[in-house]
């Protein structure tokens, strides 16, 4: 029963991402593409990952979609009609090829909430069992992000405000 | 430049709407020890409040004056998160480790988490007002300019 709801959902994701890609207008292109960021984050809160799910619908599916539409009111409406051309035959071939290799590789994988996987055995129990003793906080992942690995945290800091600084060098010179 | 939105619907639901984003963005920012969120979230939370103040009133509106104001901040959340790595090291400790703020009277968890409360702080200020300004920047050149240099 649970199960079906993982199909609807990847259905979804499939249907959206597709007709992201194949839809005329880019307007309704950047529309679908924030459904496609909602529908990605109910699976990830589906598969317990709580945070990436809201940094998903957050940023993807709020965020993104307002500064996609900005862009879309500053060009003419003929930029935004797309024609688009039939896909060549290497790109027929090749991605293709590349989908059956990256299925290959994939079983490989250890298998979901595998508890013997590379991932669980190495740091993780650690940081699951010391958190809380070690700095007062439930929220593991809040933990891992600034207190274990907070100097990760601070170079992507870095990243966003020189993003930020990038965009206005770049657009508010012609003011 | 965005000029203010003329439907009398949008108007008030927005001076409803607004200040529930934000205080729901502070929640999310704060309790994100204790439940899903953190200072990422929490920032593009309040950012997006203030982007969706100018989209309804507009640059000019006095409603858009805190979006206009924090622009100003620009820097400010990258200058807390590594404050707070400095003042680790001036306690005598390694960069970031938070085990090392000189506070007297808290046990070392305490300081740790005080700590990752800070840092949240700065990351959401960077985050918002990188948001804030990659709108402004999209969509009012002439309107930036002279809100700085005036």
């Amino acid at each position: 029963m649970i199960f079906s709801y993982e199909i609807i959902l990847l259905l979804l994701l499939l249907i959206t991402a597709a007709g992201a890609i194949m839809v005329k207008d880019l307007m309704s292109s950047v529309l679908l593409l924030g459904s496609y960021s909602f529908f990605l984050a109910l699976v990830w809160a589906w598969s317990g990952a709580v945070d990436v799910a809201f940094v998903e619908a957050v940023v993807g599916a709020g965020l993104a979609t307002v500064l996609f539409l900005l862009t879309l009111f500053r060009t003419a409406p003929k930029d935004t009609r797309l024609r688009r051309p039939l896909p060549s035959l290497i790109t027929l071939i090749v991605f293709p090829l590349v989908g059956v290799l990256l299925l290959y590789a994939a079983s490989d994988l250890p298998g979901y909430r595998d508890p013997s996987s590379p991932a669980s055995v190495h740091v993780s129990p650690t940081y699951l069992e010391q958190s809380y003793q070690d700095s007062h906080t439930l929220n593991v992942v809040t933990s891992v992000l600034m207190d274990y690995r907070s100097l990760d945290t601070m170079v992507e800091t870095v990243v966003i405000f020189a993003s930020g600084i990038a965009c206005a060098l770049l657009l508010r010179r012609h003011g | 430049m965005i000029r203010p939105h003329d439907s009398i619907i949008i108007q008030t639901l927005g001076r409803f709407i607004i200040p529930v984003v934000q205080i729901f963005g502070l929640y999310v920012l704060f309790f994100g020890q204790y439940g899903p969120g953190g200072g990422f979230v929490g920032g593009v939370i309040l950012g997006t409040g203030m982007i969706l103040s100018v989209l309804i009133f507009g640059h000019d509106a006095s409603r858009s004056q805190y979006a206009r104001n924090i622009l100003h901040a620009d820097g400010v959340g990258m200058l807390i998160y590594a404050g707070v790595g400095g003042l680790c090291m001036i306690g005598g400790g390694e960069f970031l480790n938070y085990a090392d703020l000189e506070i007297p009277g808290l046990e070392t968890a305490s300081r740790r988490s005080l700590g990752i409360v800070l840092t949240q702080i700065g990351v959401a200020l960077d985050v918002a007002v990188t948001a804030v300004s990659i709108v402004f920047s999209l969509s009012a050149e002439e309107i930036m300019e002279n809100s700085i240099d005036g």
